[in-house]
């Protein structure tokens, strides 16, 4: 007889084996995982080894190279879990597989849970090579880091998940119309997130916004450590308890776009 | 005598719409039930209220004795369904998903049991082809051994032989048939098949503008409505020409 933990994570897993299936299916998913964090990572070592080329101080030019391709490898950590929670919904939109589902025993957070984990395989199976191949290329090693990458590795995932949350309860309110938003909302989001400046070149007026973002935390973090070999733990708490805030709004306007979908019928009807 | 299924009151009303309009009714443990009427009737927001896709505007549903509108995941672990309208994932071959659902309603010994169930089903041929690469009438068959695939206490099912050539649909409803008596599973199904209807069904509900209008066997009804078989008292239904009819709007 099996405990009621025990089918909960059977159920995650039967998820987990359905969205891995599709990948297993189609060459062309695996590589576009693989591909595009690597180009991003190329192209912009070139550009980081340019300026670190022109950097006017010595060793400043070193430290915007690391700089810049830290963050764009971390930054694509960030794009790429919240894309693995999106597409997993939208996968079965498009197979129109949700009346399934949700008519299922499956529980909305093991659904949930399920997402994230393979949002994380997803992420990591992209990041890894990208950021392998940047030491033979760059001789830069984002591992290098050490135990801080894997709080900012954390931090940028939980974002990642309340944004794919975030959008997900927007599809299934607004319809397949919104599709867009699974890959436009986390980049309409980089100008505020410090990514590849610090918080205090923003103007003014934009700041407290930068500083609502748990991701400009990650970046000021990285950026300490490089600049001044200072690992700032406040920076990591102060990611965390906004992720957690924005992480209960998600699930809250999930709940309610679930709750409206289940009242207006459309769980049953969605497909392309 | 226990009911498997009791409904009371049911309404679901959209903006301007009254789809299902105060429905009660009980299905008794191992019966197989119809829910009969043309397009637009109620029938298939009927199902999905049962199965906890639609929130109903009011009324109440209890599927072995679990309230639907409070805790329906007991409920749903001893139920499934099926419907041309919903489709398994095209890309999975016909074993992927059935030992996903398998999975997700946590069948022990799920690869012997797919195997049995490809069997059943004549399906062997195809187990490991893609979903999507199927006939119409091969989905159908996939489409009903994921609805078999946790042996359910309770079935709901939308067309089960919709797409089917007569001799696939016969050997199915067989099998629905030796199923619902082997495991005492209670069937309710949402049919344009009066044959299937006549063949499989101990009682039927007639729908008619989201009402349950009249019940009876089908052999009761055949006889009510004074017609030679169920497509007859169908018609009568569906036109409000029947003398059995009891809408007001008999001729």
């Amino acid at each position: 007889m099996m405990t009621a933990a025990a089918k909960s994570a059977e159920r995650i897993y039967a998820v987990l084996i359905r969205h891995l299936y599709i990948l297993r299916g189609s060459k062309a998913r695996i590589i576009e995982i693989i591909y595009w964090p690597s180009v991003q990572m190329i192209l912009w070592g070139f550009i980081s080894r340019f300026f670190a080329m022109s950097g006017g101080q010595a060793g400043m030019g070193q430290k915007a190279f690391g700089i810049l391709l830290g963050a764009v490898l971390l930054w694509d950590m960030l794009f790429r879990t919240q894309l693995g929670v999106t597409l997993s919904y939208l996968e079965e939109v498009w197979a129109r597989n949700l009346g399934h589902l949700f008519v299922s025993p499956l529980r909305p957070w093991e659904w949930w849970m399920a997402m994230m984990v393979f949002s994380v395989l997803r992420a990591l199976a992209g990041m890894l090579p990208a950021t392998i191949l940047a030491i033979p290329f760059y001789g830069y090693s984002l591992f290098d880091l050490g135990l801080p990458l894997l709080f900012f590795f954390f931090n940028l995932m939980f974002m990642g998940w309340w944004l794919g949350f975030l959008i997900m309860a927007l599809l299934l309110k607004a319809g397949q119309g919104a599709e867009t938003l699974a890959w436009a909302l986390t980049f309409f989001l980089a100008p505020f997130c410090a990514v590849y400046y610090p918080i205090s070149s923003l103007p003014g007026w934009l700041q407290p916004v930068a500083q609502a973002m748990p991701a400009s935390h990650v970046f000021e973090g990285l950026r300490s450590i490089i600049n001044n070999g200072v690992f700032e733990a406040s920076h990591m708490w102060w990611a965390f308890l906004l992720n957690c805030g924005y992480m209960a709004i998600s699930m809250f306007l999930l709940q309610l776009s679930f709750n409206s979908a289940r009242k207006a019928g459309t769980l049953l009807q969605s497909g392309e | 005598m226990p009911f498997t299924i009791s409904v009371k009151d049911l309404t679901k009303q959209y903006k301007n719409v009254l789809a299902v309009d105060g429905i009660s009714f009980t299905v008794k443990k191992g019966s197989i039930t119809a829910l009969l009427g043309g397009n637009g009737a109620g029938k298939t927001t009927t199902i999905a209220m049962l199965l906890g896709a639609l929130s109903p505007s009011s009324g109440s549903i209890h599927i072995l004795g679990h309230d639907m509108l409070g805790n329906r995941y007991p409920a749903l672990q001893r139920m499934n369904f099926s419907s041309p309208y919903v489709d398994l994932p095209w890309k999975l071959t016909v074993r992927q998903n059935l030992r996903v659902y398998g999975k997700l309603y946590n069948v022990p010994d799920v690869e012997d049991h797919i195997v049995k169930l490809a069997k059943e089903l004549d399906m062997m041929d195809f187990i490991d082809r893609p979903v999507g690469k199927l006939s119409a009438g091969q989905k159908t068959r996939v489409s009903l051994s994921k609805a078999l695939v946790n042996i359910p206490d309770v079935l709901l099912l939308d067309e089960p032989t919709a797409s089917l050539d007569p001799d696939t649909a016969d050997r199915i409803r067989t099998l629905l048939d030796d199923f619902r008596k082997k495991h005492h599973t209670t069937i309710l199904l949402a049919s344009h098949n009066m044959r299937e209807v006549e063949r499989l069904c101990d009682n039927v509900l007639m729908m008619k503008k989201g009402k349950i209008v009249d019940t009876g066997t089908p052999t009761e009804l055949v006889k009510r409505y004074g017609r030679k078989d169920m497509e007859e008292v169908f018609l009568d239904v569906a036109r409000g020409t029947g003398k059995g009819d009891q809408t007001g709007e008999a001729a």
